[in-house]
């Protein structure tokens, strides 16, 4: 046995050596380093072709656009754009540039980069994924379907260097709000074009030494599922603002060793917080955790297209059987709230007049109604995606539907792909689904399901609804917009071919030492405002 | 030896050729494309993509393509990281895996070695029952609760060791390494505890003994060189276990190796880089099996004629 005691000594000397040293984000005060817990690994830095939220709070660093979002989630601030002005019919904007706003080699900021950025997410060849984003300025959707060809044709035009002119279909209030998303953000051209054509997908512009951007903060390295550091642009018009000196993105897509990197002091803020910490954390550490109203819906998906959810009364009776007091209080428990629209209410703005109440009484009723000629409702599967949380809930809502109305539900959990492929082709009866609006207006919402949309997949279509968005599209105020909206969700709400579950929070640990981190309903939290302070 | 090395080659193409057409057809059958996403993409962009990726062809003609770019030894770009080769994301997970096994492994010989040592000098007495019991319990705990477990007590708890990362912070490979190599080290001490108890019974070790040579010298010396030899053979699927099984390690403490790149890609149904890594881990596998053979046969000239 020596020789394992000697081993043993030998191992302890080793581990105490390693001990006792300050946490990293002790030493993150001195440095203003944020350690940021970022999800998944980004699957590229090129904004035209992402897709995902940690590409998001990457890219929010290293570029910026015409606007920046509000800290605090109010109306967007001024970025390279000085200040805009906008034409009495709404349908034209015209924004000044800073003659400050510089490349982080010193190329000036121009707005002949925005209408090549434009140009770019728009060509088809790309195969950009969130093209929409710009479909309300004039001729960009059929550029982007090909039907023309002549970007010229296209409402965006640069009248100088620092005046950019935009022309819209629509007026279009929350414009400005997709200005701030990172698909519409200018790129460097001389250096795409350095590594490839306008349409080259996943050329080397995007690493670190090769990119250039005109945000807060430039790429300094990029370790693939390890970190991947930004540090402060110098050369950034606002620099004096940022105090941070280094952000850390680190793709910990493990909620437990997240979690357990955060109580060792490697992280400031995490992606997420294991379910069933939360109940934990928000007594213990009522500083530490946070349960922030996000802009995001969680629901069911209903298939139309199948008997016998072709029928409004069973999707209806499914509804009116689902306690959703009860799953955000004893279920899901991270302070969700029960939905009664699809797009979430902003206290501040847009209120939607919907309700869904929980009557199995009268589900059963509208049951009985609907049966006149089945004889029952067949066993049917409830698709969801594998994950804790999901299966939860599944489970919840198929004890609901039993009990409520002896309907039999099998549970049918599948990996991602399978999840989404399925959906995608019709291949489910009834699916979980979650939406995250990726601007705060009803219309990123509400547009989903308009018929033939490609994320509607439930084969509902309704022409009144589909012109109530049309309206709304075309309303000169934002009151009348909501009106139509309003009507719009009111009749989803009837026809339910998406039964709202709950309203999403964004639950994550935060450090003590942040500040300038606002709660907002997007959960974008604008680097130039952030800093450490104990 | 040669015409070992030969029969072994020969028998590897194909090995090889059945791994990549079985990866191939299964990957491409798996329901559930590269481009399903949350934000569903239309039928244009679909249509571009998989222009783009060769997947608009017959199945048969992408198999051929295919079968001619490996033979050229390009594995293509991957599907979930548009700007990164298959080959670029192998060269950046493996000299990483590799490190870690082979942390790995020398904590497994030397931890295994010395239990199984001592348990073999006194056979079917608590220095036999402690060590061996202990093995059993470090097969059994897989290292999906062990890795936790550790991490719980040093990182946390007692605060000596980071909880994640791989050489970025002092120490932060310890915890891995034990956590990979725990098992194989329980496997090693029993491995050896056997291959020694059937040394020591011979005559050449009692002739060492009357000879008078010290006891360190009898076990070191002559004992160890024959009752090795079943740990060694073990060496090489050992070794190739480790780097193909390292991704549950890789992802508890979040280590960037090439076992996560491979797990990932399956759930990504990332086409180009489950092929690639799969038919690495094959050579890999192929040529750690042939090595340890290699050592085994020079080791023991019982072995060299076969």
């Amino acid at each position: 046995m020596k020789q394992i005691n000697v081993v043993s000594l030998f191992l302890v000397l080793i581990l105490s050596a390693c001990g006792g040293t300050e946490s990293k984000v002790d030493s993150a005060l001195e440095e203003q380093i944020l350690y940021f817990g970022n999800g998944t690994e980004p699957k590229d830095l090129d904004p035209h072709t992402v897709t995902g939220v940690p590409e998001s709070h990457i890219l929010m660093a290293l570029l910026e656009g015409l606007v920046i979002r509000h800290p605090e989630g109010l109306d967007p601030l001024p970025g390279v754009a000085r200040s805009w002005d906008v034409s009495e019919d709404g349908k034209t904007y015209t924004f000044n540039l800073r003659d400050t706003a510089v490349w982080s080699n010193g190329d000036p900021v121009t707005a002949s980069d925005f209408v090549w950025a434009w140009e770019r997410m728009l060509t088809p060849s790309l195969g950009s994924k969130y093209p929409d984003m710009l479909y309300d300025v004039v001729n960009a959707e059929e550029f982007n379907q090909g039907i023309i060809t002549d970007f010229t044709k296209v409402g965006v035009k640069a009248l100088s260097s620092q005046q950019l002119l935009v022309k819209l279909k629509n007026p279009a209030p929350y414009f400005l709000g997709l200005l701030a998303h990172y698909t519409t953000r200018p790129v460097h051209r001389p250096t795409i074009e350095k590594f490839g054509e306008i349409d080259t997908l996943g050329s080397l512009w995007t690493r670190p030494g090769n990119f250039i951007g005109n945000g807060p903060f430039t790429l300094k390295e990029w370790q693939l599922n390890k970190v991947l550091k930004v540090k402060k642009n110098s050369l950034y018009w606002n620099a004096e603002q940022v105090k941070l000196n280094e952000i850390h993105f680190f793709p910990v897509d493990n909620a437990t060793r997240e979690d357990l990197m955060f109580r060792a002091g490697q992280l400031h803020v995490t992606s997420t917080v294991p379910l069933e910490k939360v109940p934990v954390y928000t007594k213990e550490y009522p500083d530490l955790i946070h349960i922030d109203p996000y802009y995001g819906t969680y629901y069911l998906r209903v298939n139309v297209k199948k008997e016998p959810f072709d029928n409004k009364l069973v999707r209806k009776a499914l509804s009116l059987s689902i306690d959703r007091k009860e799953i955000v209080e004893n279920v899901s428990k991270g302070g969700q709230l029960p939905a009664f629209s699809f797009t979430p209410p902003d206290p501040n703005s847009y209120y939607p007049p919907t309700s869904l109440e929980f009557n199995p009484e009268l589900a059963r009723s509208l049951l009985d109604e609907a049966r006149i000629s089945k004889e029952k409702v067949p066993t049917f599967e409830l698709l969801y995606n594998t994950s804790e949380g999901h299966q939860k809930l599944a489970q919840a809502i198929q004890q609901m539907w039993k009990e409520n109305l002896n309907i039999d539900v099998q549970l049918t959990n599948t990996d991602w792909k399978v999840y989404l492929s399925r959906q995608s082709i019709g291949d489910y009866s009834i699916a979980r689904a979650g939406w995250i609006g990726d601007y705060v207006d009803p219309k990123t919402f509400l547009d989903m399901m308009v018929t033939g949309r490609g994320n509607n997949q439930t084969g509902w279509s309704n022409s009144e609804y589909d012109d109530l968005l049309v309206k709304a599209a075309q309303s000169p105020s934002q009151e009348e917009r909501f009106k139509n909206f309003y009507k719009a969700e009111k009749i989803l709400i009837d026809e339910l071919p998406i039964i709202p579950i709950y309203t999403y929070t964004r639950i994550y640990m935060l450090n003590q030492d942040v500040k300038g981190w606002s709660p907002n309903l997007l959960d974008t939290h604008p680097y130039q405002f952030v800093y450490l302070e104990r | 030896m040669i015409s070992l090395i030969l029969k072994r080659l020969a028998t590897a193409i194909p090995v090889l050729l059945a791994v990549i057409t079985l990866t191939f057809f299964m990957v491409h059958s798996a329901p559930g494309g590269p481009f399903d996403e949350e934000k569903a993409v239309s039928p244009e962009v679909l249509l571009k993509l998989n222009e783009r990726y060769n997947l608009n062809e017959p199945l048969m003609v992408q198999y051929f393509d295919y079968l001619g770019n490996v033979l050229q030894g390009d594995f293509g770009p991957s599907f979930r990281y548009p700007s990164r080769s298959v080959t670029e994301l192998i060269s950046i997970g493996l000299p990483i895996t590799f490190e870690l096994a082979l942390y790995a492994i020398l904590f497994a010989l030397m931890l295994g070695i010395i239990a199984g040592v001592i348990s073999s000098l006194r056979p079917n007495t608590a220095y036999d029952y402690i060590p061996m019991t202990v093995a059993m319990a470090g097969i059994c705990i897989p290292s999906i609760i062990l890795g936790p477990s550790l991490t719980l007590i040093f990182g946390i708890w007692l605060n000596w060791l980071p909880v994640t990362g791989w050489g970025d912070i002092p120490g932060d490979k310890i915890l891995p390494t034990i956590t990979l190599g725990t098992a194989y080290a329980a496997y090693c001490a029993r491995l050896t505890r056997g291959g020694m108890l059937e040394i020591l019974n011979q005559d050449f070790i009692r002739t060492a003994r009357a000879k008078g040579l010290s006891e360190f010298r009898v076990v070191v010396v002559h004992a160890l060189r024959g009752g090795l030899t079943p740990v060694i053979a073990f060496l090489g699927p050992a070794m190739a276990g480790l780097l193909a099984g390292s991704f549950v390690v890789e992802t508890i403490f979040g280590i960037p190796g090439l076992g996560r790149f491979y797990v990932e890609a399956a759930f990504n149904r990332d086409y180009t880089m489950i092929l690639g890594t799969s038919i690495f881990f094959s050579c890999l596998i192929i040529s750690f099996n042939l090595l340890s053979d290699l050592v085994a046969a020079s080791l023991n000239p019982r072995l060299r004629d076969q």
